[in-house]
């Protein structure tokens, strides 16, 4: 393999200068000034009015309250499944399996109001199920259940599209080893398989919560968005912004922004550790193909 | 502990595996399941260990059936062909877990593995991970691993595949005087005949999924059952020969072959050993006696302590290869383009089997 210094040697140093300088331009452009003008906006009046806009409004307190509760429970859901569901596909092999793992794919590529809708079909009052939840006395449209069922659609692929790859490179010996070595189902998964995946695993717990707390069209459509019941912070942003109540509306953004930077670094710590132990992994690869090469057939 | 395997099957898809294998190991037994990859080996011994399940056929343990046990409660020791140490743990760790996943007392944790890490000279290594190891030091990690819970058994796939070939041959010393001391019925599976035949009490053969041949590593190089294990067992000269009469013929040289007693002629393939063959310059003396092949020598080489001589059968377009030892090819001083005599000492003789294909 070429070391990638060679790259950056043989570029001519004024081309090299202008795509730096485009890259610089376009991000601050799109990125950085946007995000800061947020924030400039929501202190324009000073740290007190901030504080007075978000703690003093019950509705808002409520999107800030109902926001970090419905993330970490559709979070909850999606890590269960997803690491239930990544250990299926990388362990066995069945028919149908690679249309599995296309269909966990399926909220990426949905857009998230169609899902939204789709849930209001199905659980709505003249939805599929309408009758029965009605029976059952359970609203989950216009509802926190709504909110939950609609962010975990929307955040399903994460954890697991993150856990797949990893455990089909980590292979099953170990938790075969610990099985003989008699192991029962939940020793092997909390002593072998989790400490395995664990920075996988929050890798995509954190993108999983980051998409969780902005999502905006498929809560959107199944809340109702009711001020102080089912209204989410994106969601108080939006009615705060179309109500002329800017500042109000910029200070709940910042709070949003301020939580997808703190993922944002939580992301890049976790993202060191990850290739960390990939590049162990992979010397360890090296090694034992390495050495193959001295006893031909000993990789069978 | 005695294991029974009796007319197991195993199938990944349309690939049969293992094709009715029967198998029988008395206690205290260092057996060797050696063949080519494929053949079904390591599956056997999956089974075995219960990590994979058979199609069909039984397994009994002194008589025990335990063909619907679980891999946990076999007590089996397994030590896996790259190890699969608990990369996350340490070397005490490893060793100690399947002392600490049956809830085992402190104290005897540390005592055993402790004991275990002086067995396997790891002592003071305890505190790395596998990762700061080297091949041989994981390896003997992962057979104290084994050995933590007094299996009854002990299973090795490989152990010496991936290590390179000093350290292979030390460590193969080593397992063969632990397994003299701790007696317990050993089965390791390998590619390599010489470290069967140096490890090993018995020897299975093992080809598509089946047993070709068993029986003490001198019985099976000497009296190869099969054409594979003849050609398995290391490089061979095979020559199309025809039988008749009790007789099989290879360049008009008559070979005994009673098993053959019928008149109609069949062809036949003819197997010598290149170590098993005389050579001679050519002489006078030699054509009349009719047990002796006139040929020409194209090349020789030497590889260590051995010289290997490649010869043309007169009237034919083969090549047979003689080997002798360095020395004796020094004093005969044969240059390529020699006349030679060549007489073999041993000649094997199998009638093609329609399903053997070389």
């Amino acid at each position: 393999m070429k070391p990638p210094s060679t790259l950056h040697t043989n570029a001519p140093a004024p081309l090299a200068a202008a795509l730096v300088a485009a890259a610089v331009a376009i991000v601050g452009l799109l990125v950085v000034v946007p995000l800061a003008a947020v924030f400039c906006e929501a202190f324009a009046a000073g740290p007190a009015a901030w504080w007075r806009a978000l703690a003093h409004d019950p509705d808002t307190r409520h999107a800030i309250w109902l926001t970090l509760a419905v993330a970490p429970v559709a979070v909850a859901i999606n890590t269960v499944f997803g690491v239930a569901a990544a250990w299926l596909v990388a362990r066995f092999r069945f028919p149908g399996r690679s249309l599995l793992i296309s269909l966990f794919d399926v909220p990426f590529s949905v857009s998230p109001v169609v899902a939204g809708l789709a849930l209001v079909l199905i659980f709505g009052r003249q939805g599929l199920l309408g009758p029965t939840l009605a029976w059952l006395h359970w609203k989950v449209i216009f509802s926190w259940p709504g909110l939950v069922l609609a962010t975990t659609f929307v955040t399903l692929p994460l954890v697991v599209r993150e856990l797949i790859p990893v455990m089909e490179s980590l292979g099953p010996e170990e938790e075969m080893a610990a099985v003989s070595l008699g192991a029962g189902g939940w020793q092997v998964f909390w002593r072998v398989t989790l400490p395995n995946i664990r920075w996988a695993l929050l890798h995509g717990i954190v993108l999983a919560n980051a998409r969780a707390m902005g999502e905006f069209g498929a809560v959107y459509v199944v809340s109702g968005h009711i001020a102080g019941a089912t209204d989410t912070m994106p969601l108080r942003v939006e009615k705060l912004f179309q109500e002329y109540r800017t500042p109000a509306s910029m200070a709940v953004a910042s709070v949003l922004a301020g939580l997808a930077l703190v993922t944002l670094v939580a992301k890049f710590v976790i993202e060191r550790r990850l290739e960390a132990e990939f590049r162990d992994r992979e010397a360890a690869f090296a090694e034992n193909t390495a050495v193959d090469l001295r006893t031909p057939g000993a990789s069978a | 502990m005695s294991i029974r395997v009796t007319g197991i099957s195993k199938s990944f898809g349309s690939f049969r595996a293992l094709d009715g294998v029967s198998l029988e190991v008395p206690q205290g037994t260092l057996l060797a399941l050696l063949g080519p990859s494929g053949s079904g080996k390591t599956t056997l011994l999956r089974i075995i260990a219960g990590l994979e399940s058979a199609d069909a056929g039984q397994i009994e343990e002194d008589g025990t059936d335990i063909t619907d046990l679980h891999a946990r409660q076999r007590e089996v020791g397994f030590v896996f062909q790259h190890y699969a140490l608990f990369r996350h743990m340490s070397v005490f760790e490893n060793v100690a877990f399947g002392l600490r996943v049956r809830n085992a007392d402190r104290r005897e944790i540390e005592e055993k593995v402790c004991a275990l890490l002086r067995l396997v000279r790891l002592e003071g290594l305890g505190g790395r991970k596998p990762a700061q190891l080297s091949g041989g030091q994981r390896q003997r990690v992962a057979l104290a691993r084994a050995l933590a819970i007094r299996p009854k058994i002990l299973l090795l796939d490989e152990p010496f595949g991936a290590l390179d070939a000093k350290v292979r041959v030390e460590l193969r010393q080593w397992l063969r005087r632990l397994h003299d001391e701790i007696g317990m019925t050993s089965i390791f599976v390998t590619h390599d005949q010489e470290e069967a035949f140096e490890l090993a009490d018995e020897v299975v053969v093992m080809n598509h999924g089946r047993i070709e041949q068993r029986g003490t590593p001198d019985d099976v190089f000497e009296h190869p059952a099969t054409p594979f294990v003849m050609d398995f067992l290391g490089n061979v000269n095979v020559f199309h020969g025809r039988v008749e009469n009790g007789r099989a013929f290879w360049h008009g040289i008559p070979i005994e072959y009673p098993d053959y007693p019928h008149a109609q002629a069949r062809d036949a393939r003819v197997y010598l050993r290149p170590h098993e063959l005389d050579i001679r310059r050519a002489g006078a003396a030699d054509r009349a006696s009719g047990r002796s092949l006139p040929a020409s020598v194209l090349r020789i080489t030497r590889s260590g302590a051995v010289s290997r001589i490649a010869c043309r059968p007169a009237g034919s377009d083969s090549e047979l290869h003689v080997d002798l030892p360095a020395e004796a090819a020094r004093e005969l001083a044969l240059q390529p383009g020699e006349q030679v005599t060549i007489t073999p000492r041993r000649v094997r003789v199998f009638l093609p089997d329609p399903e053997y294909v070389i």
